[in-house]
């Protein structure tokens, strides 16, 4: 999801080693492989189509998150991830629609009546399913050429609406449990000091002489 | 209906007492959590003998694996996973029940004394979980109504109210950062619920002593309402003439009612009840079944609800 040119503009910040992008995406897809495997293999506790379904999505928030933390590595901490940010939004994308495809299929078994009535009401499943709506334009834009066509500053406009998917999936977990376990508190809480991060940058930040990215 | 009396329990079918909590509390002590996980579940577990029940399903009974490895019991956390792995812990012996309140016999009852006095029964009952899951497991227990007699309720008694042990040391969920139920856990029935000769006072399960996960000594089992109606692990009894005070009730009003009971058309205001998944059927791919009213018990206890407005009284 970045930008060529700031990756460029960064390569004074803290030297890490590069691996190849499809490192990322081998990596990241060994959980959704290994759950899976497990559960063909009837290996996912008593509940198994309820652990695919909760694992998929935890996953789909986890990326989310990850790709919202690139920003605050490179300003605060100086280093530079930028280049892999988009494997991991586009993790946290097929993830989502693996979790998606969970409910409908093996959840509801495809019953429309059901599933409908779910959207229409039950918060959790409408916020669940904006979410994904929301992550759509951004998994399809996700490509050189996308940000060639559009410009640089409608894509960045456009690839805003992350942060309302990171909301969007935080009240989804939220909602979905009996009473307030710590888990999806945890998870609320880190997507809200991400994005708050992104509020107070910029009323606390002093005009640096130092450059702004190329 | 005849009901027969079951066999007592024989002598020889009872591990000591003595043998049985010294090998849970060295457990408990040396070893630690980790190995009582990796020990074999039937070490912890005392036979009991029990009579047959017309009340029983026929229906086939979720595996002991499932049913000793899926529990809700958030003194020991949130997790599924949870109370199995770390419900090692409780001390269930020695045990005490305190009867009181507004009865004519008030009594403390040692549970050892209390399940040799009482006529044991299988009772195979479907359970429906609030959360849209459902088991059937075989219970063994008695009918809360022999308890309810032998104390002598006053006339003033209207509900019973029930509360699980209070032990933070050895619950280890009940000291979260954020605490999910107040605690200690407690419910309540009408007292002509807990006189319906379906409500359960289970001591055991699958033919042995219940598991600490699945609330050991002793827990209520009220197959027509919804599972966390079954308060676990109880200490004490009181017969009292206000409706009394119940835990998820006071978590969350609008969503979870005193009655509780089964009911598909009303549905949690998060999610449906219509449906519910059978634990152990089909892993994967189970498919849904339909839920159905006072979850198949309406025959013995629809009638205890007639001229209520369900939708009002969840």
């Amino acid at each position: 999801m970045a930008g060529r040119a700031s990756v460029q503009g960064e390569r004074k910040g803290f030297a890490l080693p590069q691996v190849p992008k499809i490192a990322v995406y081998i990596v990241g897809f060994i959980p959704a492989v290994w759950l899976f495997y497990a559960g063909v293999q009837d290996r996912l506790g008593a509940d198994p189509m309820r652990y695919l379904e909760q694992a998929l999505g935890l996953w789909a928030l986890r990326f989310l998150i990850a790709t919202l933390t690139i920003t605050p590595l490179r300003q605060l901490f100086n280093v530079n991830l930028l280049r892999y940010r988009r494997a991991l939004g586009l993790l946290a994308f097929y993830y989502a629609a693996l979790h998606l495809t969970t409910y409908l299929v093996l959840d509801q078994g495809l019953d429309l009546a059901a599933i409908g009535a779910d959207i229409v009401k039950r918060p959790y499943i409408t916020i669940g399913m904006a979410t994904f709506v929301i992550l759509i334009p951004l998994a399809v834009t996700s490509n050189n050429a996308a940000i060639r066509r559009m410009g640089g500053q409608a894509w960045a406009k456009l690839h805003r609406l992350v942060y309302l998917a990171a909301i969007g999936a935080a009240l989804h977990f939220l909602l979905v449990v009996k009473s307030w376990p710590t888990e999806p508190i945890v998870y609320a809480a880190i997507v809200a000091v991400l994005l708050g991060y992104r509020l107070v940058r910029p009323m606390v930040k002093k005009p640096s002489p130092r450059r702004r990215a190329a | 209906m005849l009901i027969r009396r079951p066999d007592d329990i024989l002598p020889s079918e009872i591990t000591p007492r003595e043998v049985y909590f010294n090998r849970r509390q060295w457990m408990a002590g040396a070893a630690g959590l980790a190995l009582a996980a990796a020990l074999p579940k039937g070490l912890e577990a005392a036979p009991l003998s029990a009579a047959k029940s017309p009340f029983s399903t026929d229906e086939k009974k979720t595996s002991r694996e499932d049913v000793t490895s899926y529990n809700n019991y958030y003194e020991f956390g949130t997790g599924k996973e949870d109370p199995a792995a770390k419900a090692g812990s409780l001390k269930t012996s020695p045990w005490t029940v305190k009867v009181d309140g507004m009865v004519g016999k008030p009594a403390e009852f040692a549970i050892e004394d209390l399940i040799k006095s009482s006529a044991l029964e299988e009772r195979i009952y479907r359970m429906r979980c609030v959360e849209g899951w459902s088991m059937v497991i075989p219970w063994v227990g008695f009918p809360l109504a022999d308890l309810i007699k032998r104390v002598e309720p006053l006339g003033s008694a209207k509900y019973v109210a029930f509360e699980t042990a209070f032990r933070p040391e050895e619950m280890p969920g009940m000291d979260s950062i954020f605490p999910v139920l107040e605690w200690p856990y407690v419910e309540g029935l009408r007292l002509d619920e807990a006189m319906n000769p379906l409500t359960l006072l289970a001591v055991g399960l699958y033919g042995e002593t219940l598991p600490n996960q699945n609330g050991a000594p002793i827990r209520l089992v009220v197959p027509w309402k919804y599972g966390f109606k079954g308060i676990k692990s109880i200490t004490r009894i009181s017969f009292v003439d206000k409706q009394p005070a119940t835990s998820w009730n006071k978590q969350a009003p609008s969503e979870y009612g005193f009655y509780a009971n089964v009911n598909p058309n009303v549905d949690h205001p998060r999610w449906s009840q219509a449906t519910e998944r059978r634990i152990g059927e089909g892993g994967l791919f189970a498919k849904r079944r339909p839920t159905v009213m006072f979850n198949g018990y309406a025959e013995q206890v629809a009638s205890l609800y007639t001229g209520m407005d369900l939708r009002k009284l969840y």
